[in-house]
């Protein structure tokens, strides 16, 4: 194995689980806020209660999602020291402003939202709130630009060493590929956050129903009860369920509208700026205008040879790439060619490139990712929308259906838009392969700005280095996996009391509250780790 | 020599003093947690003290990391990729102490509760000892060729600089930590984090006094980073004689102001090197060949001056809100978590929690 290949696998692992964590943040975080909000405007307990019980659910992966994101943070230097020397005057400046425009205001906002219970006027604790949130977007809006100009190279000029620097800040931070790519990535995790509240939400509502508390009546509509026994089991409870679950339905399909929309203006991008990577992903061999449903081959090829189309949709490739039907889309076999013309036939004999160094390039990603992990995104995000639509008229006589398969599937629902969210991304960073910086044909975009992943890793680093960070990093993740979904599964099953200690009847609360010191009685913290 | 470039290395500057004045204290106490605290209340009491803040404090060390990526990206590369394990361990470190404070309080078992105490203890020795020996390795030198790329093994960079480096955080961490305690807590944890200032805080900043001097005597000094250590080792002096005299706010001023004239001597003590080369003087990076164009250090410079005082008033903000000191008192009892099922359908019915 190369150290190239081990530090690509390193990269994605660590990505991939960051990522895992990441929509759940911004979808939910949003969630939570707007919840929030209506408490204080109305002061209706029922939302008090979502914000608690969500928000306890929203801390236990936000930490996750911070925590791997300091890996992000470092390892383009410590893995990828050639990319970062070649790529720093532009790549860096979006990471910079992460860290000051975003990261600062979400962490210490954050901080004082969790801590700030009781001791802030609501108004207040409520704009911090936002500001954490809106930390988070803006975290997401400044890495997408750093990860677009990748994929689509701007403002930027080559020096005599032919090096990029930046000329114009607005053209990076206003690039159209990171803007839809943010819009894009901001829906698909809204989506996250909508099956998450349907999934939990059912399983309350479902266990409600199966504990004997609620009851449908002869029509089928609700008839809401309350265990006394059960902390937190009341009247209210319900509207908290019932209430997330539909707003989660809702906000699952907007969303999948809003990531068909955007998804649409990427893909009209992509076939600009990346034509190779969007014929891959269509496994479209020759120039033409079908769209393939089915193709079959060798799992893995980048040859097209290999690749067999069963079924395919004449003409709507066209429209998908151009918005004009049946307009003829560039193939791979056609695109080759030009790549080769462009960008040489093979790796520059130059000693940073190592063991690459004059070896032939193939400009061809492997297709079995690409295609599948455009299918699969999709899929799942239709799949997801659809249940979400189902979910709605399941509930619309105030409760969920008592079988338990139905609740099974719709906890199980909850990881579609996670997977969806991954294939996604795996298909648009494998799909610039062979390039880590994706030269642009199309007019828009600067040609001569381009970099091949083989370049760009780290030269002095040793493959024992690299195998010792791979596999420390992943035991450490798939422990740390274990433990979040651990935490998540009992918090979720411990309902809203669990986020609310003051619903459970005294006894129930642990420690004697007699060692308490007078006068201190009034000032314990809501909230304490 | 470019101003630009110059004012992005004062600004690393206070970047890195940002996150030891700030982080500091916390690691400090994360550190104490292993060792000076009785029970579960009193430990509870220690992490509440940084509860609000601590992961503020962090993004200090993000943006220090993200910052010299933008202004000195052959820097951020030559460093990182230099002292890869060392780097990798710090971020286990960070990894592990972040999750363990999150994660801690989440359930009411001894086991569990001693298993993420030790995580926050561990993780940030970790972290402050691995961050000390990359910050000090960068002001003493590394093995790198004219590409900037590493000379000889991965632990090829181990040596008295990283070990100075590493104890001179760890060091300055613990007597920071504990001043900060002795001004922000109550009871049993505040008096032991008073004693602990008292006795053995000269004794923890000796590490970074001495990377401090060392820098100046190996990069020849100048009369302002000499001024600068003289300030620092004033400062130290000054807080443990407030710490004796357990006027705690002055103690904790006292040691803030060591470690901010400590980092800006070191700095003023290598410029304008960024990272010497231990090889040839020819390779070292320094601002002139290791910096951005101008027109990214100008648009950096002017969002960093409008961004890095909002920042400063709304940090300064949240510890205002949480000025109060953590008492016993204070602290929430524990809260047990069981399955919202109905009792008397459950297994698990009559199974008394675990405290």
């Amino acid at each position: 194995m190369e150290a190239l290949d081990i530090a690509r696998w390193q990269f994605g692992i660590t990505t991939v689980y960051h990522f895992m964590l990441v929509p759940l943040t911004l979808g939910l975080g949003m969630a939570i806020a707007v919840m929030q909000s209506i408490w204080v405007r109305t002061g209706d307990e029922k939302f008090l209660r979502m914000v608690k019980f969500w928000g306890k659910l929203y801390l236990i992966n936000f930490i996750l999602g911070v925590a791997t994101g300091l890996v992000q943070e470092f390892q383009f230097g410590m893995a990828w020291s050639e990319y970062s020397r070649f790529v720093g005057d532009v790549f860096g400046a979006p990471l910079a402003l992460e860290g000051l425009l975003a990261f600062f205001a979400e962490s210490t906002f954050l901080g004082i939202w969790i801590f700030g219970w009781g001791r802030l006027r609501k108004g207040l604790h409520l704009a911090a709130l936002w500001c954490a949130v809106i930390g988070s977007w803006l975290s997401a809006y400044f890495i997408i630009v750093a990860n677009s100009w990748m994929q689509h190279p701007v403002g930027v000029e080559m020096t005599a060493e032919g090096r990029p620097v930046m000329t114009d800040i607005w053209a990076v931070l206003t690039n159209n590929t990171a803007i839809a790519a943010f819009t894009h990535t901001i829906f698909g995790a809204l989506i996250v956050a909508g099956m998450f509240l349907i999934g939990i939400s059912w399983y309350h509502l479902w266990r409600r129903r199966h504990d004997g508390i609620d009851r449908a009546d002869a029509s089928g509509r609700v008839i809401v009860g309350e265990a006394a026994s059960v902390p937190g089991r009341d009247r209210t409870d319900h509207g908290v369920w019932l209430w997330s679950l539909r707003a989660g339905a809702v906000v699952a399909i907007v969303a999948f509208g809003g990531t068909a929309l955007t998804g649409d203006w990427q893909g009209k991008l992509m076939y600009e700026q990346q034509p190779m990577k969007m014929a891959s992903a269509e496994a479209a061999c020759h120039t033409g205008s079908s769209f393939s449903v089915l193709s079959i081959g060798d799992p893995g090829t980048t040859d097209c040879r290999d690749v067999v189309t069963l079924i395919e949709i004449p003409g709507v490739l066209g429209f998908l790439g151009t918005g004009e039907w049946g307009a003829d889309m560039p193939g791979i076999t056609d695109l080759e060619p030009q790549y080769v013309n462009q960008y040489g036939e093979t790796i520059p004999d130059d000693e940073l490139y190592g063991s690459f160094a004059g070896t032939e390039v193939n400009y061809v990603p492997p297709m079995w990712v690409t295609y599948w992990g455009f299918r699969l995104m999709i899929g799942l995000g239709g799949i997801t929308a659809f249940g979400a639509l189902v979910a709605l008229w399941l509930t619309r006589r105030g409760t969920v259906p008592t079988s338990p398969w139905i609740m099974r599937l719709a906890i199980l629902g909850i990881l579609a838009p996670f997977a969806g969210n991954i294939a996604g991304w795996i298909f648009t960073e494998i799909g610039r392969q062979p390039f880590v910086v994706a030269p642009n044909p199309d007019p828009s975009g600067i040609d001569g700005v381009f970099m091949f992943t083989a370049a760009a890793v780290s030269p002095g680093v040793t493959i024992g280095e690299l195998l010792f960070s791979v596999i420390t990093l992943t035991a450490v993740y798939a422990v740390l996996m274990v433990v979040e979904i651990f935490l998540l599964v009992k918090y979720v099953r411990g309902g809203v009391a669990s986020a609310m200690p003051e619903l459970a009847p005294r006894h129930d609360r642990g420690d004697d509250p007699g060692d308490r010191p007078d006068g201190e009685r009034d000032d314990v913290l809501a909230f304490a780790y | 020599m470019e101003p630009l470039a110059i004012t992005w290395f004062v600004l690393i500057a206070v970047l890195w003093i940002g996150y030891l004045l700030l982080e500091g204290f916390d690691l400090g106490v994360g550190m104490r947690m292993l060792f000076a605290s009785r029970d579960e209340r009193e430990r509870r009491v220690m992490l509440n003290t940084i509860g609000p803040v601590w992961d503020g404090n962090e993004v200090w060390l993000i943006t220090a990391g993200a910052g010299t990526f933008a202004a000195f990206p052959e820097w951020y590369a030559s460093l990182f990729s230099t002292l890869y394990v060392p780097l990798t361990l710090a971020l286990v470190g960070l990894i592990l102490r972040a999750v363990s404070i999150e994660w801690r309080g989440k359930v009411h078992t001894q086991r569990w509760r001693s298993a993420w105490t030790a995580g926050i203890g561990v993780g940030s020795l970790i972290a402050a000892f691995c961050v000390g020996a990359m910050l000090a390795l960068t002001t003493l030198g590394l093995p790198i060729d004219g590409n900037g790329d590493r000379v000889g093994g991965p632990f090829v960079w181990f040596g008295w600089p990283a070990i100075v480096g590493g104890l001179a955080v760890v060091g300055f961490s613990l007597a920071h930590g504990s001043t900060f305690l002795a001004l922000k807590a109550d009871g049993s944890v505040r008096s032991r984090a008073a004693v602990f200032a008292e006795r053995w805080s000269p004794a923890c900043l000796v590490p970074a006094a001495i990377w401090a001097v060392w820098v100046q005597l190996e990069h020849g000094g100048n009369p302002l980073s000499w001024a600068l250590v003289l300030l620092a080792v004033v400062g130290g002096a000054w807080g443990w004689v407030q710490a004796r005299a357990r006027r705690e706010g002055l103690a904790f001023t006292g040691y803030a102001a060591f470690g901010l004239f400590g980092v800006a001597a070191i700095f003023a003590g290598v410029f304008p090197k960024v990272l010497p080369s231990t090889i040839d003087p020819a390779f070292d990076l320094t601002l002139m060949n290791a910096s951005s164009s101008p027109y990214t250090l100008g648009v950096m410079t002017v969002i960093t001056a409008v961004s890095l005082p909002i920042i400063l008033g709304y940090q300064a903000w949240s510890y205002w809100v949480f000025r109060k000191r953590v008492t016993p008192g204070m602290i929430p009892d524990a809260h047990i978590v069981l399955p919202a099922t109905l009792r008397d359908r459950d297994a698990d019915r009559g199974v008394a929690p675990t405290a």
